[in-house]
């Protein structure tokens, strides 16, 4: 508690787009119960913070803290384990600190292919130069963060409490825990259980959307900009769209579907799902309409990046985890790590 | 890689057709290599992908799916069913950097004693030639810790 008072908040901004803080922003007027029930003392988007500060904090003294954007490089790791110390309930926030999000889609490329693509495009004049966890000037040596070979999520770093997936979260669902943690803090309500996800559903998306199924049979895989028409009453997947409904987590009241886009699985795995892009894998290839290779290989091409497609948003935390070149990089870096370790 | 490296595979039988190959190999004396760790599903039908992710991500060095020949399914047609999946499958495991030679589809009847046993031995000499997959392990932590809690709760 602090000298007011009040149960502690934060909020971190880790490896992901920021989405997420501005849907917390979201809530409306619930930002208001989250003032009157909470004194911020770290959220480095809202108000001006120092890393120092959260350090010199009482262990477990920090109520809530919300996570989001995934772990990329040293200074997220850092802050993660930093903020695991400090906070009584640490909820990995969004898709990126719950699954890798989309910057985990990464991890099917090495280090040196993301760096070429980023320095040497034809965006940047800057050919062949790459970043330097440490550089000499004059003044002394500078550091910045290191980049790591992969993405992390949250949980793969430290202990996390609560998952609360989306990109980013619904209001209404990030209302409902605020509210929920308010009334647990009076003693009104129970926490879940520890490991939960918590404001979302434990269906998929296809349970949540309106449109109407009958018999699958698809012939041919279509991209959205393809189609010229679009039926708004019946599925998309049997429309040829692939839809990411089948295997992704309710919670959001398939927004897109209803909307006419595909869901692109931003929710994560259901409830019960180890793999959300096998899952997907199989409720697209069961429907293909051929039973010769030549047929399904042709249906097949509509989808030209399977594992872009079904593991948009889950890749860093799916079994195989991404590319396997990118995971020898960082089991690479791992043993030289320990060497470093018994060498000291 | 040393000379003395031994593959594992994993091996998804069916029910009414391959694992009944398998078996007839068994008592007619035909050998295989004992690489391959056979597994019964009902049907190949039953095969979900993950099954062929866990295995890889676990330790495994290729995966062989068998399942009855095209028209021959005693559940009508789900081994086309586990020829699309395995073909999507497929895309996506190079995707990743997985070699095709890794997993492999086989239709093998009841009868086909023989030819299961001469498909083990040749899946298991090309792993044998391309060497060990050892799939990163770090990536696993959570998922693995995910799937502790399926189990848990019967849903794995």
């Amino acid at each position: 508690m602090s000298a007011n008072g009040k149960p502690k908040f934060a909020m971190y901004w880790a490896a992901g787009c920021g989405g997420c803080e501005i849907a917390v922003l979201n809530i409306h007027e619930k930002i208001l119960d989250v003032d009157a029930n909470f004194e911020v003392v770290f959220w480095p988007v809202a108000m001006d913070a120092k890393y120092q500060d959260v350090e010199a904090m009482p262990d477990g003294s920090i109520t809530l803290t919300l996570f989001d954007g995934g772990i990329r490089n040293s200074e997220n790791e850092m802050i993660a384990r930093l903020l695991r110390r400090k906070s009584q309930i640490l909820v990995a926030f969004g898709a990126c600190a719950c699954q890798g999000g989309i910057p985990g889609l990464a991890n099917l490329s090495t280090p040196e292919s993301l760096f070429a693509a980023v320095y040497d495009g034809i965006s940047t004049d800057s050919q062949g130069v790459r970043p330097q966890a440490v550089w000499q000037v004059p003044e002394g040596e500078l550091h910045i963060p290191e980049f790591y070979p992969t993405l992390k999520t949250l949980a793969q770093v430290v202990p996390v409490d609560y998952f609360m997936p989306g990109c980013p979260p619904e209001p209404h669902q990030i209302a409902a825990v605020v509210d929920l943690v308010i009334q647990a803090l009076h003693g009104q309500a129970e926490l879940p259980p520890p490991g939960s996800t918590i404001g979302a559903g434990y269906s998929t998306v296809c349970d949540e959307c309106q449109r109407a199924r009958s018999v699958k049979h698809i012939r041919a895989f279509e991209r959205i900009q393809h189609l010229n028409h679009i039926d708004p009453a019946l599925c998309l997947l049997e429309q040829g769209l692939p839809c990411n409904g089948p295997a992704t987590r309710s919670g959001c009241g398939a927004l897109c579907p209803l909307a006419g886009a595909p869901c692109i699985g931003c929710y994560g795995p259901a409830e019960g799902v180890l793999d959300c892009g096998a899952r997907l894998l199989s409720a697209f290839a069961s429907v293909v309409d051929g039973s010769t290779p030549e047929e399904i290989e042709r249906c097949l091409d509509g989808i030209p990046d399977p594992a872009g497609q079904v593991y948009r948003f889950s890749l860093a935390n799916s079994l195989l985890g991404g590319g396997k070149a990118a995971g020898d990089d960082e089991e690479a870096e791992q043993e030289l790590s320990y060497e470093a370790a018994y060498h000291d | 890689m040393s000379d003395s490296f031994e593959p594992v595979l994993i091996g998804f039988t069916c029910n009414w057709c391959s694992y009944r190959a398998a078996d007839l190999a068994g008592t007619a004396r035909v050998k295989y290599p004992p690489n391959i760790r056979l597994l019964r599903l009902m049907c190949s039908g039953r095969l979900d992908p993950t099954f062929v992710l866990k295995a890889l991500a676990s330790g495994a060095d290729g995966v062989l799916i068998t399942g009855c020949h095209p028209g021959e399914c005693h559940y009508l047609e789900q081994n086309y069913k586990a020829l699309r999946r395995y073909l999507l499958l497929r895309r996506m495991l190079a995707q990743m950097g997985i070699e095709p030679e890794r997993v492999k589809l086989v239709w093998a009847s009841a009868a086909e004693g023989v030819k299961l046993a001469q498909e083990i031995t040749d899946m298991v000499e090309e792993i044998r030639a391309l060497g060990p997959l050892n799939w990163p392990q770090r990536h696993n932590g959570a998922a693995l810790h995910a799937d502790e809690k399926a189990v848990k709760e019967g849903t794995a």
